[in-house]
């Protein structure tokens, strides 16, 4: 974690805190999308998002953001070294007022390199 | 900032007025390496996804649900769960609110429960949130 990164973060969120805004301390959605596997342009799906290795293929393709459910167990700071782990929760299926839903529900584990908890976030995503 | 011995149930936080541009959604996206068409190419979001307008990331609003809590508590209390759920999309420009209130007190725990909320301009709660907080004494 660098506090470059965490001030990039709080410039475009207008965090009012001086421990965000001089990236002492990563705000509380610092992580969100921490876990993302990076590839390469020509990887992207044509909506622009990246195809999941963790997925099967879904019959359908629009995704919505869900929520989040994060418990903390202590803060992020610059020259954190973290190791995330990504697991699917559970999927399944829900009639919504314009059609079918799927719900991919992820959980995520933060950790220090020596096995410290620092957060767990359950997230859901939303297929339409 | 808030104190447990003094904090009470219905306190209301502070709201704040969150109001997207085409560069403050940029630099988001950016920060958390979201290349999501939708919230920057206006002819795929409205022709492909049809959707109205440009849309407000979701997990953006959770941050301003967050920014509630951490505003409200300042160097002081720690956060020790936060959750929120995207109900309706939001789209550029649009002026959105971001508050809360104090629902429970745990003395014996020493938290507080809050809930959150983002509205728009019809007053619609498009983003509950809710949050357990650990204060001094």
């Amino acid at each position: 974690m660098t506090r470059r990164d965490i001030v990039k973060y709080a410039i475009a969120t207008q965090q009012r805190l001086e421990k965000y805004r001089r990236g002492d301390e990563a705000p509380p959605m610092f992580l969100f999308n921490a876990h993302q596997p990076l590839v390469d342009l020509d990887a992207l799906r044509p909506d622009g998002l990246t195809v999941d290795p963790l997925l099967p293929e879904l019959p359908l393709r629009r995704v919505m953001a869900g929520g989040i459910k994060n418990t903390y167990h202590r803060p992020v700071k610059p020259g954190d070294h973290l190791v995330l782990t990504r697991t699917i929760a559970d999927i399944y299926e829900k009639q919504g007022a314009s059609g079918p839903l799927i719900f991919v529900v992820y959980g995520v584990r933060v950790e220090t390199e020596n096995g410290e908890l620092v957060m767990e976030e359950i997230r859901r995503r939303i297929f339409r | 900032m808030p104190r447990l011995s003094t904090v009470t149930v219905g306190t209301e936080l502070d709201e704040r007025t969150h109001e997207t541009s085409m560069v403050s959604l940029f630099l988001y996206n950016a920060a958390v390496w979201n290349p999501h068409r939708i919230h920057f190419d206006a002819e795929y979001t409205t022709q492909v996804e049809k959707h109205p307008n440009i849309v407000v990331d979701g997990p953006l609003q959770g941050d301003w649900l967050s920014q509630v809590v951490t505003e409200w508590l300042g160097e002081d209390g720690d956060l020790v769960e936060f959750e929120y759920s995207n109900r309706r999309a939001a789209y550029l420009g649009e002026r959105l609110r971001a508050g809360g209130e104090v629902v429970e007190i745990d003395q014996q725990a020493g938290t507080v429960t809050l809930q959150l909320y983002i509205k728009n301009a019809d007053d619609a709660v498009i983003a509950p949130g809710r949050a357990l907080v650990r204060l001094p004494g």
